[in-house]
């Protein structure tokens, strides 16, 4: 039963940051390219674009919750289980939340990379 | 990609990496406090590795979303992903903890996939996209010219 409970958390870190980053790269295509940005506008202009993009504030608010998610079940779940599992799960989240809703071309390449990396960091993690 | 977006995504990994170990290194200097009280509580943001680990995780927070504003999430996340081995390095030499086995295979796998994705194109063409990005390099050089 606290197994359950474990994965149970796991799962919902896992979709709440994945949904952080979805927002926030979408957020960030919005904005435009910000080095081009501050060369014509200046460093406020662009901060203030940021900070007033309604993807941006949910994204980073779904971040913080996935954060205080994450100490919370690392306070009573097991660690080696919770810490790689969250972190290497949300890499193949983000993968699929990508192609998905940011319709990013996620080829052979990339379909590999993030395999090769979920499961590295799972070895690393745990 | 220009040298300036490479700096950026190494801005990403280092800020990162280093943020994290510094912000570890305070909270065990703190740990021997009880938080109990909120004067402690800010005691314990006023130790000087919290402070500077906060401020290298700032910066990353600014370099990660500069890259995403030209990078796909997709690219951005395995590419940086070398900062878990960065993690492990500065474990093993500066920390002197053991790395298993099993670590140096993670290490090896994440090299792995960075090297698939990093070969790869980094941003999907998306049309708006392009678009707008034309529009920028526009109005960039309509400025330059007056």
């Amino acid at each position: 039963m606290r197994h359950a409970y474990t994965w149970g958390a796991i799962v919902i870190i896992v979709l709440v940051s994945t949904a952080g980053d979805v927002l926030l790269a979408r957020a960030m295509k919005t904005v435009g390219d910000v080095g081009m940005l501050y060369r014509r506008t200046g460093l406020w202009t662009v901060v203030a674009r940021i900070l007033t993009n309604p993807f941006f504030l949910l994204g980073l608010t779904a971040m913080a919750v996935a954060f205080f998610g994450l100490l919370f079940a690392l306070s009573w779940g097991d660690v080696s289980l919770v810490a790689p599992a969250c972190a290497s799960l949300t890499f193949v989240g983000n993968a699929f939340a990508a192609k998905l809703f940011l319709h990013e071309h996620v080829d052979r390449r990339r379909w590999t990379a993030v395999a090769l990396v979920a499961c590295g960091v799972a070895l690393l993690a745990a | 990609m220009s040298f300036r977006k490479y700096l950026v995504l190494a801005g990403v990994v280092v800020f990162a990496s280093v943020g994290d170990s510094m912000l570890a290194r305070g909270m065990q200097q703190v740990a021997h406090i009880p938080l109990r009280h909120l004067a402690e509580l800010i005691r314990a943001i006023g130790n000087p590795w919290v402070v500077g680990g906060i401020v290298l995780l700032l910066a990353f927070f600014a370099a990660y979303m500069t890259a995403l504003s030209w990078a796909d999430l997709t690219y951005v996340l395995p590419a940086t992903s070398i900062g878990y081995v960065l993690l492990a390095l500065i474990a093993k030499f500066a920390l002197h903890e053991h790395v298993t086995p099993g670590r140096w295979l993670g290490i090896l796998l994440i090299t792995a996939g960075v090297g698939f994705v990093a070969g790869g194109p980094v941003l999907t063409p998306a049309p708006f996209h392009e678009k707008f990005e034309q529009s920028e390099a526009e109005a960039v050089s309509a400025g330059e010219k007056s």
